[in-house]
This record gives structure tokens, C-alpha cells and sequence, in this order.
């Protein structure tokens, strides 16, 4: 089960390594809106700089998991090869975690090169601690957005479903708070925040690098978008019959 | 022993109707072949029995389980559309993929070997020809060793040396206890290969009978001819057509009616006898007899 899980992780991989193109584009967002937002307006402040950066990883967390799922899936879904892999002796589960794992791999290539602008062109700092809390937290908050993208790439087809992540992605991540620091929303963004997967995200991910307290019941909401989203992709793979038309 | 069953199963995509109260068996070791043309219901039927869609009532059974279920699908193998293959991936990565489904598959040479495809090992599939595309496709039906494949079209489009090999190879399947489920829409195919034809047209199983039976329903000619006077009531005719003084007469016996045409003393000309496509053979099946 778990080898299975390996091998579809692994020629995931092999396929997007092939068309190098793919891991460029998932690398190019989050650092150029670090260049363009973080870096000049609170680089040289180290603590806005620190939680910034740490809202942008989460940003781009969301938005590479929510575009890679929800529009990959959706896209393989409609190739004559996925109706395939349906008929071998494997069920959701080991194609599920494959994408995962793939996915993991990708997103933190995506993200190397924003910590690298975070660490030289920004004051941001963190403790050693801090940054191997970081990057727990970070793989961590990826499951939640994993599975809101399987969710969508697996329910709807190709065209809905690039649709529908540009329209969830945008009023997430401000209504998350990710466009402010912690405490600087808007007084309706800061009550509703903690409860959005985007909110939650975010407070974990402050909490690693800073004096941001850990918030329980925005953590308890965090696995409950977790355990529902995880029930909505299982559930829409179920229903899932590849293409309609024979 | 039934490894496949399906058992008064419809199947509808929105409100078109694919497949309409369908039964189905397949016992173990036969080589059934399912004719019928595009749209027929065919892929349905195969598609409800490998487990990738639900039927919307009635039941289906591979190895005696619902084939959704992964463990049902352990013995199964089937054809991918050779269109599908993953584009970026080498033939050898293929093979590795659907290997590491299997308890026990085919080493991963023998079964190169075995389809003359060895030298294609390190190849990525988007760059193969159609032939080479539908050999792989083939190929991966047997990786795991499978009791019962179900393979679709499997040499549409191959040359006759590459068609005659795969043929050989799924009879030396079938001769070593396979069971082998074939769908085309070529009557020869199915002739090269199987013993059982189920024919299905419309959503319907229209016939389940020996080859040789299927033919004489299915082998319908068409007979041309331009006449002025009308035409007398004539035996065997199952489709007439009219276009201004020629008419097409759709026939399973174009000899006895030739002879019929004769005899009644007809005065034609420019006959023309000429075998039809399968789907014209379909629409004469399905349609009522009409008087000429």
C-alpha cells in the first residue's frame, strides 16, 4: 500500500520533471509577489518581514496545492489513460497519497527560492527552531489545501474547475488574513480568520517564527476543514466516472 | 465457472439511454467477442464490468464481487486506449507502473519480449507510432497475469504481420485457460479470434450466438439497382431505399435475390452488389421490416 502510494508519487514526479516548464510556473508566483509586495513595502522591518514571509509561503501553500489538484486532477481525469488506472487492483487511496507526496515535492521546490529572498533581501529572521517548526508546520497546512484541490479536480470538469480555484483562492487568502499581519485586519476578517482554512493556516505558521500564541480553537477548526475537505475529496473520487460520454 | 456477470443492467448517461436491462456471462475460458458499431452500448458493457462506472440499475459481477471493489480487479487486465498512454513516460516506466499493482506480475522482459517490444524499452510513448502505441496498450493487459482480459479494438490499425502476431498471442492465451473478452466493430476481427459472438446495438444484446450464426445476420449486402417499373414484394429484404429511379435493397441473401429478380422477370439495370458497413448491417437489424 504504501509502496504503491511511492510509485504513483514517483512517476507524478517523472511526468512534471519532464516538461520542466511545470516547475518553473509553480515557482514563479510566490517569489515574484515576494519581490513585488514583501520586499519593498516591510523588508525592513524584521518582524513584519517575518510574518510576511510566512504569509506568503502560506499564500502560495494554497494556491499551488488548489491549482495543481484541482486543476491537474481534473485535467488527467479527462485523458483516456485515468479510466485505465481505475480498472488496476488499487483503490483511492495509494493514487490519493501519490498525489500528495508529488504534490509535497513540488510545492517545496516552490517555495525554496521565496525563503531565499526572505533570507538575503529582507530583514526577516527566525531561530533554527523556528524554521525547522516553519517547515513542519508548512507540510502540515498543505494537507487541508491538498484536499480542497482533490476535492474540486475530482467533482468538476476541467474548465469549472480552473473557475472555481481562481474564484476560492482570492477571498481565502484575505479573509484569512494573509494581506495583513497578525492583529491588523479588518475588525470582520480578524473574527472570522482563525476558522478559515486560510486563517488557521496562517496562525500555525505565525506561531512557528514568532511570539504569536498557539490559538486551540482555531487549530480544533483547522482539522475540522481538514476531516471535511478529506471526506469531500474521497467522496467526489467515488462519484467520479471519468468522462460522461462513452 | 462465471467470472463476468451482468444481470438486467441499465445504464444511463443523463437522459440518453446506453444500455437497456443488458444480461451477460462469461464463463471461464471462453473468448467472447462483442460486435456491435460506435455507440452501441460495447464500451458501457465493458466499462460497468472493470469496475470504472456504476451501473444505474441491475447488477454487475466480475470474479464473483462488485469489480468497484479494488481486490475484485486482482486477475483482470485491460487495454488502455493506445491515445492514452502518459505521453512523457518511457515504455519500460509504463510497464513498471501497472507492475507495481500486481502480487505477481510478468517480469517486466518477458513481457517486452513477448510483444515485440524490447526494443522500445527506453522509449517515451508520445513518440511512438499507432502500431507501436497499440502493442504496449495490449501488452499491459497481461502484466498481472491476469485470468480474464478485456481488450478493446486491440488491433485496429496495426499492419497484417503485427495484427497476425498479436492474434497469435491471444489465442496461445486463451489456449493456456485465459478468458478473453474482445470488443470491435469489425466482424473479421472477431472472426479470427473468438467462438461466442454477443452482438449489441442500440443498448441491446440483438444476438449471443456461435460466429458462423452472427455472420449470416450481420453479413448484410446491398443491392443497387435503377428500375422504372415498381418492384413486386420481395423475400429476405430487410431495408429499401430510394433515390428517384435507384433503388437499394438491403439483403442478408444477395444471390437469392438476384435470382428473385430475375425470375419475376425485372427489367434493371446497372446491379450493383456491394457488403455493407456494419452499422448499415445494424440499422436492418434493428429497424422493421418496411414493404417495398
Amino acid at each position: 500500500m504504501t509502496s504503491l502510494a511511492l510509485t504513483h508519487a514517483r512517476f507524478q514526479l517523472l511526468e512534471t520533471i519532464r516538461i520542466p516548464i511545470a516547475v518553473f510556473g509553480s515557482a514563479f508566483f510566490p517569489s515574484a509577489a515576494m519581490l513585488a509586495f514583501v520586499v519593498p513595502f516591510v523588508g525592513d522591518n524584521a518582524e513584519y518581514a517575518t510574518y510576511a514571509t510566512v504569509s506568503m509561503i502560506t499564500f502560495s501553500v494554497m494556491t499551488t496545492n488548489l491549482f495543481q489538484h484541482g486543476v491537474g486532477v481534473s485535467e488527467d481525469r479527462a485523458q483516456p489513460w485515468d479510466p485505465y488506472v481505475r480498472t488496476l487492483p488499487a483503490g483511492a487511496m495509494p493514487r490519493f497519497a501519490g498525489r500528495i507526496l508529488s504534490g509535497l515535492c513540488l510545492m517545496a521546490v516552490s517555495l525554496v527560492p521565496v525563503v531565499l529572498i526572505a533570507a538575503f533581501l529582507t530583514e526577516a529572521t527566525v531561530t533554527a527552531a523556528g524554521f525547522a517548526l516553519a517547515a513542519v508546520t508548512t507540510f502540515l497546512i498543505a494537507i487541508p489545501f491538498i484536499l480542497m484541490g482533490l476535492a474540486i479536480g475530482y467533482s468538476m470538469p476541467q474548465k469549472a474547475a480552473i473557475v472555481v480555484a481562481q474564484v476560492l483562492f482570492f477571498p481565502l487568502a484575505f479573509l484569512g488574513g494573509l494581506m495583513t499581519g497578525p492583529g491588523m485586519a479588518p475588525g470582520i476578517v480578524e473574527d472570522l480568520a482563525p476558522y478559515l482554512p486560510t486563517g488557521g493556516a496562517a496562525r500555525l505558521m505565525w506561531a512557528a517564527v514568532g511570539d504569536f500564541s498557539y490559538d486551540f480553537r482555531s487549530i480544533a477548526a483547522l482539522v475540522a476543514w481538514t476531516f471535511v475537505l478529506g471526506g469531500l475529496a474521497v467522496w467526489a473520487y467515488r462519484r467520479d466516472e471519468g468522462r460522461r460520454f462513452s | 465457472m462465471t467470472l463476468a456477470r451482468a444481470v438486467e443492467v441499465t445504464r444511463r448517461y443523463g437522459d440518453k439511454l446506453a444500455l437497456d436491462r443488458v444480461s451477460f456471462d462469461v464463463e471461464a475460458g471462453e473468448l467472447v467477442g462483442l460486435l456491435g458499431p460506435n455507440g452501441a452500448g460495447k464500451s458501457t458493457l465493458v466499462n460497468l464490468l472493470t469496475g470504472i462506472r456504476r451501473p444505474t440499475s441491475g447488477r454487475v459481477e466480475l470474479f464473483g464481487a462488485d469489480p468497484r471493489v479494488p481486490s475484485a480487479r486482482r486477475e483482470l487486465g485491460v487495454t488502455p486506449q493506445e491515445t492514452g498512454l502518459p505521453a512523457s513516460l518511457r515504455v519500460g516506466e509504463v510497464v513498471d507502473f501497472v507492475s507495481a499493482h500486481y502480487d505477481n506480475p510478468l517480469p517486466k522482459g518477458e513481457l517486452l519480449e513477448r510483444f515485440g517490444l524490447s526494443d522500445l524499452v527506453r522509449r517515451q510513448t508520445g513518440g511512438l507510432s499507432g502500431g507501436e502505441k497499440r502493442r504496449v496498450a495490449v501488452a499491459l493487459a497481461f502484466v498481472g497475469r491476469p485470468r480474464m482480459i478485456f481488450l478493446d479494438e486491440p488491433t485496429t490499425g496495426l499492419d497484417v504481420q503485427a495484427r497476425r502476431m498479436l492474434w497469435d498471442g491471444i489465442r496461445s492465451y486463451s489456449a493456456e485457460g485465459g478468458t478473453v473478452v474482445l470488443t470491435s466493430h469489425y466482424l473479421e476481427e472477431i472472426e479470427a479470434l473468438a467462438r461466442r459472438v454477443v452482438v449489441i446495438g442500440g443498448g441491446r444484446v440483438l444476438a449471443d450466438d456461435t460466429v458462423g450464426a452472427v455472420r449470416g445476420l450481420v453479413a448484410v449486402r446491398r443491392v443497387s439497382l435503377t428500375v422504372r417499373a415498381p418492384l413486386p414484394e420481395l423475400s429476405g429484404v430487410t431495408g429499401v431505399e430510394r433515390e428517384g429511379d435507384r433503388v437499394h435493397l438491403l439483403t442478408g441473401d444477395a444471390d437469392q435475390l438476384v435470382r428473385d429478380l430475375v425470375t419475376y422477370e425485372i427489367g434493371f439495370h446497372d446491379l450493383e452488389v456491394r457488403p455493407t458497413s456494419l452499422e448499415e448491417a445494424f440499422l436492418a437489424l434493428t429497424r422493421e421490416p418496411s414493404p417495398v
